[in-house]
């Protein structure tokens, strides 16, 4: 139960960073990755922020042996920067540059514009199993 | 390069970084859960054991706009830039390629690069690159 609590605090912490970083705007998102046009370096600004945090408070995190409420810490265990990695990257860089969304801001703004956003997680949803099923 | 100095929003996109980068730490520091949105959705769907911290999270990213607009006083601009079919044809390719890729924004660029992987280093650049090449062949040919 604990373990539920955390995940849906850590959760709501996310979706109240993305809202308050300007992430839920496409628009946004866009204007960050068009170099060519009128830049808005603004979503640099989230990542420096979110690394600084993150990168920090994981250096001292790992210096625990196990997390709070679990018995191991799940990290990554692949090192390899084969295909997949960078042909799947490519592609979804190609659909976030498209729609201005990543994951992230789809589910956060899944009940603040439900018409657009739940067809959108549909379809993201369905290419997610073409993916698994390209790499099985 | 022209800066949009009248769309860029400095403190609130720092902020809103730290509170994303502190939303990782928390679920690394008590759950050993690495924060990334396309590999928790995907495990949703796939029927893990572990289904339920998963379905957590995600109700509290659904939620957790809503309580940043009741605390804060302030709206939450939501301009969409694709509409019709690019957009489907956007979703489908942002789900195909966090599948192939094993991560996105959040999992690759929030964690990875925190943890100093190699790997999500390569990937963030990957998507970064084909992003703004995207957004760049839409300004120029769209």
């Amino acid at each position: 139960m604990i373990v539920i609590t955390a995940a849906l605090g850590a959760g709501i912490v996310f979706g109240a960073g993305l809202a308050f970083a300007g992430m839920l705007s496409p628009s946004k998102v866009v204007g960050f990755l068009d170099i060519f046009g009128a830049w808005d370096p603004s979503l640099g600004l989230v990542m420096a922020g979110g690394i600084l945090v993150n990168a920090t408070g994981h250096y001292l995190v790992m210096k625990r042996k196990k997390p709070v409420f679990e018995a191991k810490f799940d990290l990554p265990s692949s090192q390899i920067i084969d295909r997949p990695l960078l042909l799947g990257s490519v592609i979804f860089g190609i659909g976030w540059g498209l729609a201005g969304l990543c994951p992230g801001p789809v589910v956060a703004s899944l009940l603040l514009q439900p018409v657009d956003m739940l067809p959108f997680l549909a379809v993201l949803l369905a290419g997610g199993f073409a993916g698994r099923w390209l790499r099985a | 390069m022209d800066i949009a100095w009248s769309e860029f929003t400095p403190l609130a996109s720092f902020a809103g970084g730290a509170m994303i980068g502190a939303a990782a730490l928390l679920l690394m520091l008590l759950n050993g859960r690495v924060m990334g949105m396309s590999g928790i959705l995907t495990g949703l769907m796939v029927g893990h054991a572990d289904r339920l911290w998963r379905l957590a999270f995600v109700a509290g990213v659904i939620i957790g706009p809503f309580l940043f607009i009741a605390f804060s006083g302030a709206q939450v601009d939501r301009q969409p830039v694709a509409s019709g079919p690019m957009l489907y044809i956007a979703a489908f390719l942002v789900g195909l390629g966090t599948a192939v890729g094993s991560g996105c924004t959040s999992g690759h660029g929030i964690c990875g690069l925190s943890r100093l992987s190699l790997r999500s280093a390569a990937a963030v650049m990957a998507f970064m690159a084909s992003a703004v090449i995207t957004v760049a062949c839409m300004r120029f040919f769209g």
